[in-house]
């Protein structure tokens, strides 16, 4: 069967939807990302549908779900590159996908990634104050 | 008028994306533009998709029409299936039967310029959505 | 009969030809086809004709036997459409092939009953072709001027970059349904280009703004957030704004400023970029992060 490569990039995962995916393969790649995240302790998904010219209330509910399910492991979700079209279309579907960050493309994804990434660093390594009070 | 008429089955779950790639051809070469374009894709994905999951496989129907000077994609979706009880009810947000959100049908009405469905419990489902340039 | 009309024109087919163009030049503005070229048309008509009449009976010209025919005046049809013809003058291509047609069917005419029913059914097949050439023409011109409004429409609506990743969509006057819809999708297509993440709807210059447009504009900002890009929206007055509340209209979390130049402001503000001036007098202003 075939499947959606899921590539690791350091802490992140990036996902490229290159082709029309039917359902089975949606789901697929759903569950695949799911496991990968758990195997690597990933903190982030860049999902790009730059190439994606469809997106039906399928997908997108497979999208809206893959946010969800990485955010519940930990890892953050940024879907990038939706084409105009297709964001004008899914709006007039009804579809918001609220609650799923966004960006205009890879680069600017990863910064969001990377950011988060970061900011977690550094408030692990700035230590822990706890107040020696001089009554 | 004289147009194109496209049958394509709709057996499996592959068969939906032969639709869009059907349904985008058609329309590009009516000339509608990308976004009319990808509305109509859109909307014959999630009709195709009801064929196949509610109406257990079916068949569309994708027609280039002309009207005078105006010209247009017609998609029909047919299905012998179990048919829906209540068209009303189905054609607002929210309804669901499945483990689907529910939109297809008045997502679909809403990417088109026309809507018409047909429906008997026991006989099956006609959707024809229409979208002119 | 088609057999008998045939052999009569095809005998006399180069005759046929200079007599049409005599009649056609009389009535056709010279300035705006070349004689060369109507004669080439002309010929070439002529000749598919002949072949329709020759290969079969029947004069419906819908039949498949008329493709060419029909082909060929569309294209001379079209192409008159363009070169700015009026329609009359157009249809004449093939109304002035009558009376040299009729003219050779009375020299040919065994009888005044053959000859009436010859220049009848010849009537009603030049009839029927001269209707089409109108209908093609009028199906010409109803596209250039459709093409016409969408490259006005793409002219009007201008939308600006005003700094790195920042871009300003100034909307005037009153917007339509369509024209709503079409500035939408130039903005949402410039954001992709110009790869910027945010975008200032200036609404200043729009006097009344209604639900449909109300939709339109949120249904635009929500597709860029979609898209990766945030929108901004200025210029809302204490009229629109109270239009917007009575409306029901939401706006949720879309940022509104009421100048352009407090949009923009915000705009640097979240890409961490600010404006500053330079101490010194007559320098540049600087950008700082």
């Amino acid at each position: 069967m075939d499947r959606i490569p899921i590539l690791k990039m350091g802490p992140h995962l990036l996902v490229t939807i290159q082709v029309d995916m039917h359902d089975q393969l949606a789901m697929t790649l759903q569950e695949d990302l799911t496991t990968k995240i758990e195997k690597e302790k990933s903190r982030g998904v860049l999902l790009d549908i730059s190439a994606l010219e469809v997106v039906d209330s399928f997908i997108g509910r497979v999208i809206g779900n893959i946010a969800l399910t990485s955010r519940i492991l930990d890892a953050e979700t940024v879907v990038v590159g939706m084409q105009p079209a297709v964001a004008i279309t899914l709006v007039e579907l009804g579809l918001s996908l609220q609650g799923v960050r966004t960006a205009l493309n890879v680069e600017r994804g990863m910064q969001i990634l990377a950011q988060r990434v970061d900011a977690e660093r550094g408030a692990r390594k700035r230590p822990e104050v706890r107040g020696a009070r001089n009554d | 008028m004289h147009g194109t008429t496209e049958r394509v089955p709709i057996r499996t779950p592959q068969d939906v994306v032969v639709v869009r790639q059907r349904a985008r051809t058609l329309a590009a070469g009516q000339g509608l533009s990308l976004v009319d374009q990808t509305k109509v894709v859109t909307a014959a994905s999630e009709l195709a998709r009801n064929t196949l999951e509610h109406g257990k496989g079916g068949e569309a129907v994708l027609e280039t029409v002309e009207n005078g000077t105006r010209r247009g994609v017609r998609l029909t979706f047919v299905d012998e299936g179990p048919g829906i009880p209540d068209v009303n009810a189905a054609l607002r947000d929210g309804f669901t039967t499945g483990t689907g959100m529910g939109l297809g049908l008045p997502g679909a009405r809403r990417l088109m310029n026309e809507f018409s469905i047909e429906s008997t419990p026991g006989r099956g489902t006609r959707v024809m959505v229409a979208r002119w340039k | 009969m088609t057999q008998r009309l045939y052999d009569i024109l095809a005998r006399h087919e180069a005759d046929l030809l200079r007599e049409w163009l005599r009649e056609q030049m009389k009535a056709l503005r010279s300035d705006l086809i070349r004689e060369e070229e109507l004669k080439q048309q002309s010929a070439d008509f002529l000749r598919l004709l002949l072949e329709a009449l020759r290969t079969g009976e029947e004069v419906e010209i819908s039949g498949a036997r008329w493709n060419e025919v029909r082909g060929f005046l569309e294209k001379v049809s079209a192409s008159r459409a363009v070169q700015g013809f009026s329609p009359s003058q157009t249809a004449t291509f093939v109304f002035s092939l009558k009376q040299p047609i009729f003219t050779r069917l009375r020299g040919e005419a065994k009888s005044a009953d053959d000859l009436a029913n010859d220049v009848w059914r010849v009537t009603l097949l030049l009839d029927s072709l001269g209707l089409f050439t109108t209908e093609v023409f009028q199906k010409s011109r109803e596209a250039i001027i459709a093409r016409q409004q969408e490259e006005m429409l793409e002219l009007s609506t201008p939308v600006v970059t005003l700094w790195d990743g920042v871009l300003a969509l100034p909307l005037i006057g009153t917007l339509d349904s369509q024209r709503t819809q079409s500035v939408m999708e130039a903005l949402l297509q410039r954001i992709v280009e110009t790869e910027s993440d945010i975008a200032i709807i200036d609404i200043t210059g729009v006097p009344t703004v209604d639900t449909l447009t109300a939709q339109h504009l949120l249904k635009t900002i929500t597709a860029a957030r979609l898209m990766g890009a945030d929108c901004i929206i200025s210029g809302i007055r204490p009229q629109i704004a109270q239009t917007i509340v009575h409306l029901g209209v939401s706006l949720g979390d879309v940022v509104t400023k009421s100048s352009l130049a407090g949009a923009f402001k915000v705009a640097l503000a979240r890409r961490g970029d600010q404006i500053v001036q330079s101490a010194t007098a007559g320098g540049n202003g600087e950008t700082g992060e």
